[in-house]
């Protein structure tokens, strides 16, 4: 017991609380004066904000990709399901360099999006798109084993009832996962945020266009802006403490009330 | 005595008025039968459309990618990808990522079994707040991570002039780089093991000490038997994070090529230096990595299951 | 509504789960299938609610074609065994799933719904958990708001797959008196799935003793019991004494010996005879008579006795259950005397 106290205060805790105390060493206005300097509002409008939108984008793919991988049966799905892990296993450093060379002008997709005025690589589209990609396990792995455990007998009590196909996958199936769709989303959003090695290859980095915040909190390290850097991050770790705690109550409430039945 | 006539088998067999139709028109609604679905099953046009949607995302969006990272590495000829791996900087950088590795599976195998058992088998307060502790590296940018270490043991850090002052190096050298991959791959291992041995209990371990083997025995004899499998799936993607890590280590090494760049850092460095084909034949390797850790998990989840 | 099912064979794989069942359930009666698991029973209401489908055969309804519609088609009202309630709506909206389900064209409006609904409610009972959640309601409770809800679209017919069988037996008894109950209320042709011969023969108008994808026999509760078609249908309902004997020359024979029972022109064949319990009369042993027997255990605190009397001797020994006198004396060891007074005899399949 005092041994794995003793280690995770040295590990985890000590680390983190000098995020704090060097933060503190600033006053409440040089605090502020930090995070809401142009260049840092853009970086957290634009990681935000570009988090949020993959991870949407992560739900509605998402479910697309757990529906056919658990209710259909069709040649060549287990290699679906394999590669739904890919992003998930691959290093962030080769994903981030494949993606910038798919997606830039000279790339395989991106080469076909050029002639259509699309640019991906080096714009926060590309950002976006890397976003996309990092997420996609999270969602899929998180609502699975839900789908699959739905009892087939309330469907076909909707069924014998009356009730259409789409009323039934509308009113009966997906309410069911609601609670698994919210907890792949928020930790879909929650990676996204934080994310770095798969975005700056393809980013482009130009500040206030598409820098995101960790990229800022490394280039104000490199700069030795201590606090600055303390700052943006302190930011960003309460956010992501606020996502780490609702990731919890959402997984509470999803066991509270769906539950396994019988 | 009394008994009843002789008992046979019979079944219902009222001859219903509908068996005047004809062959045919048996066989019709025969064929209907056949084609019917059950009350679960989607229209044909909506299942073909989401396999095919589902299938053409993935395949679109991660397959090509994946596909692309080893058409990249030999884009040059097998020749130059062979050339790649074997450059100097190369082989350093390989040998650091092992070493790095290995400290962290080790360190977080010994103290995330160690915790897993403590948390498991025993009540505690702050029992909750030690689980979100261990989840929370997960859950925080490994850019953060990285910097958390700089404030502690940078040059301006807390330890700093400590640290100068005793010839010490810890960031932007292999101590630093150790340090904060234990902190990002420090959950893998503990968060498979608790719910298995909260599962299994402490009935075994009760009876084991009852029989008279010691605490330490009954640990090795009976605890860490009962959890081989998860403990291997916990140490595969430890290592797997541990080798792949790239946004901590970017922020604590000193990207000082055959020196204190990991295999992430050195294929940066080669993308950076516009050395395509040499980035991507290492971060093939990665890749390779990648998929065996793919194939090991499918193994040992089958394991795992059958536990 | 009169419901049909003709010739109705159903497989899966090498398993005949149903084989070439014919079966006719007259409007307004409360039929049970009766049957041990792997008989058949659950997949022949599956059959009819439209929920799975013959491999053969033809379902029909009131002389059309019911196979060619879906379940939602069929207006059948069917009650699962583990309720099947939608976890996530209120009682009330549970019961009014299959009214708001209608087309809008035949769909009632709000107000009239919510009438029906009550209505419904009432008639269980229950309307006073019209806000609660199906988590909150006990076994017993969730059961009738799944027959609430299964009634509110006004079916044709109700199927009910063991519908008691995961309740606790004092509620399940309780339950079953009320569905009885309600059955004489309604009159709608009912189906239920049972394995529990007490259920079947207390609730039900007429009994179907199904085994292994076949039906054993048809009849009311009284003609089940007292005039078992089968070996299967006299061992699965009540109690039964089961004595292997071989009939020959218009004798009957155990381990060898004639035991003075009449074979009524049954031609010479290897049998199995069975008795009731209270149908086989225990005297002390006389040396003329011929099925003999030794007292093993004596228990039973009922209007009898219950004796457990060891037959035959050599190789093996039949232990049969009797019933006997409470007024006589009995002791274990004693040598008895058992002569069958109402019995039957079925020859052995090959």
């Amino acid at each position: 017991m005092g041994t794995t106290l003793l280690w995770l205060s040295l590990i985890v805790l000590i680390p983190l609380s000098t995020l704090f105390f060097r933060t503190a060493a600033l006053t409440f206005d040089q605090f502020i004066a930090i995070i809401s300097s142009r260049r840092a509002l853009h970086a957290f409008e634009l990681s935000f904000g570009l988090s949020f939108a993959a991870a949407l984008a992560n739900l509605v793919f998402g479910s697309i990709v757990v529906w056919a991988l658990v209710r259909y049966r069709f040649p060549g799905r287990r290699l679906l399901d394999a590669i739904v892990d890919i992003p998930f296993a691959l290093p962030t450093a080769v994903a981030g360099i494949v993606l910038t060379t798919l997606y830039a002008e000279s790339g395989w997709i991106g080469g076909l999006l050029a002639p259509l005025g699309i640019r991906v690589a080096f714009t926060p589209l590309g950002i976006f798109v890397a976003l996309v990609f990092i997420g996609l396990p999270f969602v899929v792995r998180t609502v699975q084993p839900v789908l699959e455990d739905l009892d087939g007998e309330l469907e076909e009590a909707a069924a014998s009832l009356g009730a259409g196909r789409w009323m039934t996958v509308r009113r009966v199936v997906l309410p069911s996962i609601v609670p698994a769709l919210l907890t792949g989303f928020t930790l879909a959003l929650a990676r996204a945020v934080g994310e770095y090695g798969s975005v700056i290859f393809i980013a482009g980095n130009l500040p206030n266009y598409s820098e995101i915040a960790p990229l800022l909190i490394v280039i104000r390290l490199q700069e030795f802006r201590y606090a600055d850097a303390t700052a943006i991050a302190l930011v960003m770790l309460v956010i992501s403490l606020l996502f780490l705690f609702l990731i919890n109550a959402l997984q509470r409430w999803t066991e509270l009330h769906t539950g396994k039945s019988q | 005595m009394s008994a009843l006539p002789v008992a046979e088998l019979m079944q219902e067999s009222a001859l219903p008025d509908a068996l005047n139709e004809s062959v045919a028109a048996r066989a019709a609604i025969h064929a209907q039968v056949l084609r019917r679905a059950d009350a679960r099953a989607d229209p044909p046009w909506v299942k073909w459309l989401v396999i095919a949607l589902a299938a053409g995302f993935l395949g679109l969006f991660i397959g090509l990618p994946l596909i692309c990272v080893f058409i990249q590495a030999f884009a040059k000829g097998a020749a130059a990808y062979i050339a790649a791996l074997a450059d100097p900087d190369t082989l350093s950088a390989i040998r650091l990522t092992l070493i790095v590795a290995a400290i962290s599976v080790i360190a977080n195998s010994v103290f995330g079994v160690i915790g897993a058992w403590a948390i498991a088998k025993f009540e505690f307060r702050g029992k909750h707040l030690l689980i979100t502790l261990i989840e929370l590296p997960f859950s925080i940018s490994p850019v953060i991570a990285g910097l958390v270490f700089v404030l502690l043991f940078g040059l301006q850090g807390y330890l700093g002039p400590w640290l100068v002052a005793h010839g010490i190096k810890v960031i932007f050298a292999l101590p630093g780089l150790a340090l904060v991959t234990i902190f990002v791959t420090f959950p893998f291992v503990v968060r498979e093991l608790i719910p298995l041995m909260r599962q299994q209990g402490t009935e075994e371990e009760e009876a084991a000490l009852s029989l008279g083997a010691s605490g330490l025995g009954t640990f090795f004899r009976v605890t860490l038997p009962n959890v081989k499998w998860a403990l291997l799936y916990g140490i595969l993607l430890c290592n797997a994070r541990a080798m792949g890590e790239f946004g901590a280590v970017s922020v604590v090494s000193g990207h000082v090529r055959g020196d204190t760049n990991t295999i992430p850092l050195h294929v940066e460095a080669l993308y950076d230096g516009y050395q395509f084909a040499a980035a991507f034949a290492v971060a093939s390797l990665l890749a390779l990595l990648a998929l065996v850790t793919l194939i090991f998990k499918v193994v040992l989840e089958g394991r795992l299951e059958q536990e | 509504m009169k419901i049909s099912v003709i010739d109705a064979t159903k497989r899966f794989g090498d398993f005949a789960a149903l084989d070439q069942v014919n079966l006719e359930v007259r409007s307004g009666e409360l039929l049970a299938l009766l049957g041990p698991s792997g008989s058949g029973k659950t997949t022949l209401l599956r059959i009819v609610a439209g929920l799975d489908w013959p491999d053969e055969g033809q379902v029909q309804f009131d002389g059309k074609d019911a196979l060619s519609r879906t379940t939602g088609q069929r207006h059948v009202g069917f009650v699962f065994q583990h309720y099947a309630l939608f976890r996530h709506m209120t009682v009330f909206e549970n019961v009014a799933f299959g009214l708001r389900a209608k087309p809008r064209p035949e769909r009632p409006s709000e107000p009239e719904i919510r009438r029906r609904v009550e209505k419904l409610l009432d008639l269980v009972q229950l309307g006073w958990l019209a806000q609660r959640y199906p988590a909150q309601l006990s076994g017993g409770q969730r059961q009738r708001i799944a027959l609430a809800r299964a009634l509110a679209i006004e079916p044709r017919v109700l199927l009910l797959d063991e519908p008691f069988g995961s309740l606790d037996a004092k509620v399940r008894k309780e339950l079953r008196r009320w569905l009885r109950n309600l059955h004489n209320e309604i009159h709608v042709t009912s189906i239920f799935v049972t394995h529990d011969q007490e259920e079947a023969l207390e609730v039900a108008d007429r009994v179907v003793v199904m085994d292994k994808g076949r039906i054993e026999q048809t009849g009311t509760p009284q003609q089940v019991y007292d005039q078992p078609r089968t070996s299967f249908v006299h061992e699965f309902i009540g109690e039964s004494i089961v004595l292997p004997v071989v009939v020959l020359n218009n004798q009957v024979q155990f381990a060898g010996r004639p035991i003075g029972v009449v074979p009524h022109g049954m031609r010479n064949c290897v049998a199995t005879l069975y008795a009731r319990p209270f149908d086989v009369t225990v005297l002390p042993a006389s040396p003329n008579d011929n099925l003999q027997g030794v007292i093993k255990r004596i228990h039973g605190i009922g209007p009898a006795r219950r004796l457990e009397i060891a037959l035959g001797g050599e190789p093996v020994q039949t232990i049969v259950e009797v019933d006997a006198s409470r007024t006589q004396h009995w002791e274990i060891g004693q040598a008895v005397t058992l002569r069958p007074e109402q019995y039957r005899l079925y020859p052995d399949r090959l």
